[in-house]
């Protein structure tokens, strides 16, 4: 067994790979919140119960219409931002002109509900996803043995990070999308449709979670409240690092997945409980968060 | 004040109602009816959505609870105990939570109650998943002994009405006003020469020491105390309660409480058992959507407009 100063670099490296492959959740997911954020001012409390619709689709598409993992991959997503797009358009629009808190506590109404409609129809117990065959398998590497699927986790998620934050700071798009989170009376007066970029920018959010569902499916048992356990930490996450960047988001997404995984490690009684931690020493010591702008 | 009379009114029938209903009943809607005040101070007055309140009512039982077990003492003491330790954690939770606002604030009072939800769930001295069992009623002073369910009720009569003219006291004093005036408008109370953040974290400690005094009080009448009353539904459930109820209205709260706890007990008897969440999330949507003001808010309106 290779150790180094009493330390099992087996197990530690197997646990920091756990913990990066956390992170690549919890940096998908706090990346759709930010982005809802920055445009609707509101934190999305239903985005675990979207990321759980994600994982919950994959499996009915794969057990009712032979939707494999790679069509899900894509489709999947889809499927959550029009759902996402309906809610935006229909529930959250109508109530936009209020306070902020009562789009907040709608969205946590809409998470209830679809936590407790995936219950009642299939029970609270966790079902699996067979990982597809292509990724099955893993490499040996010096210190650890890496699934090829948890690999192929880190990649996408880090990809499709990367793509968004290029999106938004280098595309036309980008451009309209930031420019109405700074002023959206001012762009709307430049002849933008404001109010679609808000529905899409929604859409588009939520696809993430949806996304982070499907990947999330083969490896965490499927379950309905899958999506409520993650959205917690997560909410620690954005505080943590604050929502005012999306870099800022992405990395605090991963960093907290590794500081999960080498407490696994060194103190695992509190492997549940350390993000939590960190947040409140954020809070006593930089209560913006770490990319924070002002309070 | 015009709400007296009617605050005489709902004490003659919360003193005659055992006689037709349950008292334990009573007693579980008198609790929630306090839990859902305190919350409704900190919202309702002072406009701080937390989202961990849950933590203070689990904190109160599980501290009345251990004690009554453990200690010997008498359900006041050990009520007071609780109550105190709600505060204790209050005055933590709430240095923190103020520091950020709007929904920051929200996401940091969640994730403050659940990393004592984990540290509940893996405490030996809360039972775990199974909760803590069988507490002793005890005897009030050492004179009255609460086993008997109307004295029972009566006894949670009483801390009702005490916790209920806290909060009532509270918001018409000098220090509700200034409560009021942050939730208006924050800057113009700086302005003011107002210590904004010290005003809410007193007012977060006042909350959850109340909160902690319903989950106390909530233990002894059910003679358990459980991570039910830790998990962040039960934080959706009171701020559901307060919005049906009415958001910034004395009795709202009550109302709430009222509707929504009559709402779990019959549907948790009958078919619809299983569409309990799901209707509760319906119900937050449709009050959300166009309902705000809730049902005493609606009232208000009502006789304004009318009378």
């Amino acid at each position: 067994m290779a150790t180094f100063l009493g330390i099992n670099l087996f197990a530690l490296f197997g646990q920091l790979l756990v913990g990066l492959i956390n992170g690549s959740f919890y940096a998908l997911l706090s990346l759709g919140l930010a982005i809802i954020f920055g445009l609707l001012k509101i934190i999305n409390f239903a985005q675990g119960a979207m990321y759980m619709l994600g994982a919950f689709l994959a499996l009915l598409g794969l057990k009712y219409l032979g939707l494999n993992y790679w069509a899900a991959l894509i489709i999947v997503p889809l499927a959550v931002s029009v759902f996402g797009v309906l809610i935006q358009r229909f529930l959250i629009r109508p109530i936009a002109n209020e306070d902020h808190l009562y789009s907040l506590l709608l969205t946590f109404g809409l998470a209830l509900m679809m936590q407790g409609i995936f219950t009642h129809l299939f029970g609270s117990s966790g079902q699996s996803y067979a990982t597809p065959d292509a990724l099955k398998g893993g490499m040996r590497l010096p210190f650890m043995y890496l699934p090829n699927y948890r690999a192929w986790i880190i990649v996408v998620s880090i990809l499709v990070c990367f793509s968004t934050w290029w999106m938004i700071e280098k595309t036309k798009l980008g451009v309209y999308l930031r420019a109405g989170t700074e002023n959206p009376q001012l762009l709307q007066a430049f002849g933008i449709n404001v109010p679609l970029i808000v529905t899409l920018t929604f859409g588009f959010g939520v696809a993430l979670a949806g996304l982070a569902g499907v990947m999330a499916a083969p490896i965490y048992s499927v379950s309905p409240d899958m999506g409520s356990n993650i959205l917690i930490i997560v909410f620690a996450i954005v505080v943590i690092g604050g929502m005012g960047s999306i870099g800022g988001a992405i990395l605090t997404g991963l960093g907290m997945g590794l500081v999960e995984g080498l407490t696994k490690y060194f103190y695992p009684e509190a492997s549940a409980t350390i993000i939590f931690l960190v947040m409140v020493i954020v809070l006593m010591l930089k209560p913006a968060g770490l990319f924070g702008k002002t309070a | 004040m015009q709400s007296r009379p009617l605050m005489i009114l709902l004490l003659g029938v919360a003193l005659v109602a055992p006689m037709f209903i349950y008292p334990v009943f009573l007693a579980k809607i008198l609790c929630f009816a306090l839990f859902a005040s305190a919350f409704n101070l900190l919202l309702g007055f002072a406009g701080l959505l937390s989202f961990g309140h849950a933590v203070f009512l689990g904190t109160g039982g599980y501290v009345t609870g251990w004690l009554m077990i453990n200690s010997g003492l008498t359900p006041e003491i050990a009520i007071i105990a609780g109550t105190l330790s709600g505060g204790l954690l209050g005055a933590v939770f709430g240095k923190l939570a103020v520091k950020r606002e709007g929904i920051y604030f929200a996401m940091v009072t969640l994730a403050l109650a659940q990393l004592v939800f984990f540290l509940y769930l893996q405490a030996p001295f809360t039972g775990g998943e199974d909760g803590m069992q069988g507490v002793p009623r005890g005897q009030v002073f050492g004179l009255i002994d609460l086993s008997d369910n109307q004295t029972m009720y009566y006894f949670v009569l009483a801390i009702f009405v005490a916790g209920f003219w806290m909060i009532h006291r509270t918001v018409h004093s000098p220090f509700g006003q200034v409560m009021k005036a942050i939730r208006e408008n924050e800057s113009r109370a700086t302005s003011l020469g107002y210590d904004v953040n010290q005003y809410k974290w007193i007012a977060f400690i006042i909350s959850a020491a109340l909160s902690a005094l319903a989950g106390a009080t909530k233990t002894l009448v059910f003679e358990l105390a459980s991570l039910t009353d830790v998990h962040w539904h039960m934080s959706g459930e009171v701020i559901l309660m307060t919005l049906v109820g009415g958001v910034g209205t004395i009795f709202g709260p009550l109302v709430g409480a009222g509707v929504i706890v009559s709402m779990q007990n019959y549907l948790s008897g009958g078919e619809l058992g299983n569409y309990l969440h799901i209707i509760m999330g319906a119900v937050f949507i449709i009050c959300v959507l166009s309902f705000r003001s809730g049902i005493v808010g609606q009232l208000q309106k009502f006789r304004r407009n009318n009378f």
